[in-house]
């Protein structure tokens, strides 16, 4: 199971940094993600020419957006894996009802955020008052928004987005060294730092409490049925954001989001958090989402064929989540 | 496991008849809207469509329902059906004289993968859902990679294996209820069956009362790859070829839904195979019944989605005074605050065991 031996105090600075990025958890995923840079870099230094870290960034915001709103349901015990088809069904719902008309965009995106709070709140009040294993509630959601969505558009998108809704996912603020600041990238960092903030806040630290001891979490007054549906309802909504900057990105196709719940999820786990709940930090679960689109950038540098990519995909996962678990088991460091 | 304040009349009612009452409920329902719509659900032809629809899910979900009794879980099983119908149909190469070798080839495949899946769950604490879900990139990479398209063929002897039928019974179906029979005694007779339960129920108890906790997961993750072997070698026959494309019709989420419909828990050490075979019958008469309404397919994701959700509630609403509700991936849980009053006298001992 995931009991975690207790932090060990380290005797010099030097062993405790080793400790940390080797030690499993938070740190290994810096280290990672390092590690892919550094052979990014080698193969092509003229990535990190910053226009092309902007496109890298524009890339990778949505994953980010949608990796903070999994690791808020993962922390506190839950999973939830209808994120993927709400991004899609979002999209879907935007363009059918914006319908290229520039000054329909505000109120629809009001109403993709009902749409998103009331998903997640469907979800979290299944898991909660209805007792329903968090993975069967929200798979019946996943099936649930994929069948509903086709059978409004008739199987096939319609419609079309405007071109105000597009520039969150596409544009960005021009600028000299940068040459654009991504929009993306700002909506990114600023939920990563709401997130951070938000998980040393009173309420964060209750999310945590839930996942890591229910019970115990019960017995000191934590509402734990309430933190968890507002987990869902985070996590829905942030869905919403990640499918209004994929939507900008991308546009629309009937494919959107297919597969992007497993995505989130291990990027969430890449990050060292526990599935189960209680451990990991919003910034790991933000470097194993970065790790995630980082690899995918690698893959495309060693030009490998695409169709290999969930091979090395997988092996990544299982060797750091492997990784991980074994230096949980034995510390890195001897007792002092 | 006996309560002392439980209604005698719930507790007379297992879980296993719920769901055969909820299948039967579904039959009557189905059978009353399509006699409705002026056809008959036991005509001979829906018949056979039912039934042939739940051989390939019921092997797939057989193998399922070990893992999850583990408390483990097997997202790999779809990529492995598809792999496995490859390696089958192209070892066969359309020679009849190939056939046993081509069935051999198959299951030691897909024993290895079960293997490999134990191995890391059991030896290098991988989370199941995670190590199971890379299981599945792994295969997928490698079919996307080798396999354009469908590949092998196999010979008209192999293919009566998807196609004859016995009356109404599809020989598929007379396979897989034989193996689901199997199953059960397997279960309730073997020690490795007891012990699947134990694992479930508490990993640290099972070992500390002397279970070798990593065998018995390493067994049931390799007889869920083999089942998922086995359907792979059913879809080769039906199609005469093997097929790569199988991974993409969910047959491991519908698996898993199949086992929780069936009264197995998500969290192991509860529930059986002759449950999950009726879950399995469940989603079949379902499909059988919108396909001959002629249901739009989208509007039965919706549908199906709604069914299991409300089943697993309905299941819910009983487990939770049952104290049955356990951490799904770790420390914590899943079960809500304590709501019952905890009671004065010990806890026995079996009881206090799988909290």
């Amino acid at each position: 199971m995931t009991t975690t031996a207790p932090e060990k105090k380290a005797t010099r600075p030097g062993v405790a940094v080793a400790a940390r990025l080797f030690g499993g958890g938070s740190a290994t995923v810096f280290a990672l993600l390092v590690l892919v840079f550094v052979a990014i870099l080698f193969l092509n230094p003229s990535f990190f020419e910053p226009p092309s870290l902007m496109a890298f960034a524009k890339k990778a915001a949505p994953l980010v957006v949608l990796a903070v709103g999994q690791y808020l349901v993962i922390v506190c015990g839950e999973l939830d894996l209808s994120v993927g088809s709400l991004v899609g069904a979002q999209v879907v719902i935007a363009a059918a009802v914006i319908d290229g008309q520039e000054s329909r965009t505000v109120p629809v995106l009001l109403l993709m955020l009902a749409f998103g709070v009331l998903v997640g709140l469907v979800n979290g009040l299944v898991v909660t008052v209805l007792k329903v294993h968090s993975l069967i509630a929200t798979l019946g959601m996943m099936l649930v928004l994929y069948g509903a969505i086709r059978l409004w558009t008739g199987g096939a998108p319609t419609g079309a987005l405007s071109e105000g809704f597009r520039q969150v996912g596409r544009e960005g603020i021009d600028m000299p060294v940068l040459r654009q600041l991504p929009w993306a990238l700002l909506v990114a960092a600023a939920v990563v730092v709401v997130a951070v903030v938000f998980m040393r806040k009173p309420f964060g630290r209750t999310l945590v409490a839930a996942g890591d001891n229910e019970k115990a979490a019960a017995f000191a007054g934590v509402r734990v049925w309430w933190v968890r549906t507002i987990a869902f309802v985070l996590s829905s909504v942030l869905a919403t954001l990640a499918g209004v900057l994929i939507g900008g990105y991308a546009g629309v196709t009937a494919q959107v989001g297919e597969g992007l719940e497993f995505t989130a999820i291990t990027a969430v786990v890449l990050g060292g958090v526990v599935l189960g709940g209680g451990r990991g930090t919003v910034l790991a679960a933000m470097a194993g989402a970065l790790t995630v689109e980082a690899l995918f950038t690698l893959f495309n540098q060693l030009s490998l064929p695409s169709t290999i990519r969930p091979t090395v995909q997988g092996l990544i996962i299982v060797a750091a989540v492997a990784w991980a678990a074994r230096e949980r088991r034995r510390p890195f460091l001897p007792q002092s | 496991m006996t309560t002392v304040d439980r209604k005698p009349r719930l507790r007379s009612l297992g879980s296993t008849e719920m769901v055969y009452l909820a299948l039967l409920g579904v039959l009557v329902i189905g059978a009353v809207l399509v006699a409705v719509d002026g056809g008959n659900l036991f005509g001979t032809a829906n018949l056979v469509d039912m039934l042939t629809r739940s051989s390939l899910l019921g092997f797939v979900a057989l193998g399922q329902t070990f893992v999850i009794l583990c408390g483990s879980l097997d997202l790999s099983v779809g990529y492995v059906m598809a792999l496995c119908s490859l390696i089958g149909a192209t070892t066969m190469a359309g020679d009849p004289a190939k056939v046993p070798l081509g069935i051999v080839v198959v299951l030691v495949v897909a024993a290895g993968i079960g293997l490999l899946n134990g191995l890391i769950v059991s030896v290098l604490k991988v989370n199941p859902f995670i190590a199971t879900l890379g299981m599945g990139l792994i295969i997928k990479g490698y079919l996307d990679t080798t396999y354009k398209g469908p590949a092998g063929e196999v010979p008209a002897s192999f293919q009566q294996f998807g196609y004859s039928r016995i009356a109404f019974l599809p020989v598929s179906t007379a396979v897989m209820l034989i193996a689901v029979v199997l199953g059960i005694l397997y279960l309730r007779r073997s020690r490795t069956g007891y012990h699947m339960f134990a694992v479930g129920g508490s990993q640290d108890v099972a070992r500390l009362s002397g279970i070798r906790t990593g065998r018995v997961l390493v067994t049931a993750h390799v007889l869920c790859a083999v089942a998922a072997g086995v359907a792979g070698l059913l879809i080769a026959a039906r199609f005469g070829t093997g097929s790569a494309l199988v991974y993409s019709s969910g047959y491991d989420l519908d698996s898993i839904a199949a086992v929780v419909l069936g009264g197995t828990l998500l969290m192991g050490g509860r529930g059986g195979i002759a449950g999950t075979l009726a879950g399995v019958l469940i989603l079949a008469v379902l499909d059988t019944v919108f396909n001959i309404l002629q249901v739009d397919p989208f509007f039965k994701d919706v549908l199906r989605g709604v069914v299991i959700i409300a089943a697993v509630a309905i299941y819910a609403r009983r487990q939770i005074d049952r104290r049955a509700s356990r951490p799904r991936f770790g420390p914590g849980g899943n079960g809500g605050p304590p709501k019952d009053p905890v009671p004065d006298e010990p806890v026995p001992a079996g009881q206090g065991a799988d909290r």
